[in-house]
């Protein structure tokens, strides 16, 4: 499969800082690539130059074969960009922004007009065509940025923390319109702070921290690697002690404030029955069990010793 | 029309429609001009029959050009701002990330402020002859007037585009326009040439708004259009462009740099 973005030693200095020091990245033609990391890690400072919109202080980085630098103008024909803020002009309405994002783009005035609403059909946006910007909600605002990013009918789509500051419904909109986006041929390079969103549409994540990839891989082999399934039983009342003591024999008992006694299972899921048999066999009364799968968030701490951002929280 | 012509034109259209849309943003274009020329022609109406003022058959006729010339300058402050709203908002950025030549975001934002002012010399003309001012050489003279008026708006443009692209800060943009007003006093914009006395006389003669007040005076009081002045008009709107145009896509460059 062809390569659509390629870097090799990608480096940015502001100042005293690099931040982005040394990415080597290699995405595939139709692969969804989301890059994960806490704010300042070098997400958008990297997207920013693999979209011409900042000149790399070293390295090598190309979109479909084309140099960000050397080829710029080829590559920003290759591209559509949907920056970390939302990029819009309160004053305009959907419609005469994406006619205006169709004239940069160098459609024909007949192509723009149908590929505009083509767009806001889509982005279920089409009865509010003719609102200012400004009296659309959060989650309009940002399907509307994404409309524009397609105007140029992208081979590439570079999409900086996409669903930050969404509702869970414009959230999953948003979700939907990339996965379709893909399905059609699209390749999507994603930024997030949001480990779900990068579980639920990435076919691989590359870890950023501290302007360096630290771990890449598909999402279900890094928790496989990374992850560890966690048992979680609820105990009868003073039998806290006991169970702790028991299960520490499957793995890393983890200290909880409730009733429930939570272990980071050495060996993954088929070590329940044993855990759950040794527990009886004790006499420690369970009244509640649950297994949790590993999740990219596990992936996260084993890496920085750290959390990333829930999708509701604030970014 | 070529893609980038296009571009050109959807973005001064889009300026005007920004005007438009914000009627704060047509305070400085039209508000204020507006204020002086009630201020002016009613406080100084008799200024006319002072010795050496050159004959005019109402203070009015004299006036008016200078309030056009006021209204294209100052439409450099909602021009400036809101490409500074542009630079602030990552609305910018859109056009940076375009397969278009980078300097479009700032012709195309030129093209609106001259759009604006030459809409505003529109407005003006249209209310000198309603009270009464005599547009002695025609439609032609009108044309003439608002083409004048549309260029130093745009050249003015540049300056507050300039200031806009540099410091990405709208407050930058209307905090430096008084600066408008001593370059206009220092002219013939709202006084006889005749009348100054030096050092204002000589800066006022070397001043390129003197030559563009002039040239726009002209097709007003005179019939018929005088080639010398006009060329002096269109030769003062060459200084102020390539003043303003250019410190605006310097500035633009400086920030590509500066960002690269």
């Amino acid at each position: 499969m062809a390569t659509a973005i390629h870097t090799a030693g990608l480096c940015r200095r502001f100042g005293s800082t690099d931040a982005v020091d040394g990415v080597d990245l290699d995405v595939s033609d139709g692969e969804i690539y989301a890059f994960l990391g806490p704010n300042g890690a070098g997400k958008t400072t990297t997207v920013r130059m693999l979209t011409t919109l900042l000149r790399p202080t070293s390295g090598v980085a190309t979109i479909a074969g084309y140099d960000v630098i050397a080829d710029a103008g080829a590559v920003r024909r290759l591209i559509g960009v949907a920056l970390q803020q939302v990029a819009l002009d309160p004053l305009m309405t959907p419609r005469e922004l994406l006619e205006l994002q169709g004239a940069l783009y160098r459609l024909s005035r007949a192509e723009a007009a149908t590929r505009r609403d083509d767009l806001l059909e889509r982005l279920d946006l089409a009865d509010s065509a003719s609102k200012r910007v400004m009296a659309l909600s959060g989650g309009m605002r940002r399907r509307l940025d994404l409309a524009m990013s397609l105007i140029g009918r992208p081979q590439v789509l570079f999409l900086d923390e996409p669903s930050t500051g969404l509702d869970p419904i414009s959230r999953r909109a948003v979700w939907a319109e990339v996965r379709e986006l893909n399905d059609s041929g699209t390749t999507v390079f994603l930024t997030t702070q949001y480990l779900e969103e990068a579980d639920h549409l990435a076919h691989r994540v590359g870890f950023i921290n501290g302007g360096r990839i630290s771990l890449e891989g598909t999402p279900e082999t890094l928790k496989r690697q990374m992850g560890q399934t966690r048992l979680r039983v609820r105990v009868a009342e003073g039998q806290r002690g006991a169970a702790a003591s028991q299960l520490a024999a499957f793995g890393h008992v983890q200290s909880s404030d409730s009733d429930w006694v939570i272990v980071a299972l050495r060996d993954g899921a088929p070590a329940v029955p044993a855990a759950m048999h040794i527990l009886h066999e004790s006499h420690v009364s369970v009244t509640d069990v649950d297994v949790q799968q590993p999740t990219l968030d596990d992936v996260f701490v084993s890496l920085t010793g750290d959390h990333l951002a829930a999708p509701g929280a604030k970014a | 029309m070529t893609a980038e012509l296009r571009v050109v034109w959807l973005l001064a259209i889009r300026s005007v429609r920004q005007a438009l849309r914000r009627p704060q943003m047509l305070a400085p274009v039209v508000l204020l001009p507006s204020v002086f020329l009630v201020a002016n022609t009613g406080a100084a109406g008799r200024a006319p029959s002072l010795p050496g003022f050159p004959p005019v058959p109402a203070f009015l006729d004299f006036e008016l050009p200078g309030i056009i010339l006021l209204a294209a300058t100052l439409a450099a402050v909602p021009g400036g701002t809101a490409l500074a709203l542009d630079v602030e908002r990552n609305f910018l950025d859109r056009f940076l990330a375009a397969p278009m030549p980078r300097a479009i975001a700032v012709t195309g934002r030129l093209a609106g402020i001259g759009l604006v002012g030459s809409l505003a010399s529109v407005v003006f003309l249209l209310a000198g002859v309603l009270f009464g001012m005599q547009l002695q050489s025609g439609p032609l003279g009108a044309g003439l007037i608002v083409v004048l008026a549309g260029l130093t708006a745009a050249g003015f443009g540049g300056l507050g585009a300039a200031i806009a692209i540099a410091t990405g800060k709208a407050s930058y943009v209307t905090g430096s326009f008084p600066l408008v007003f001593l370059l206009l006093f220092l002219s013939s914009t709202f006084f006889p040439a005749e009348l100054l006395r030096d050092p204002g006389a000589t800066i006022a003669a070397g001043n390129p708004l003197t030559w563009v007040a002039d040239g726009m005076r002209g097709p007003i009081l005179n019939p018929g259009v005088d080639l010398q002045t006009t060329l002096a008009a269109f030769g003062g709107v060459a200084v102020v462009g390539v003043i303003g145009a250019g410190s605006a896509y310097i500035a633009l460059r400086r920030r590509l740099v500066a960002t690269a």
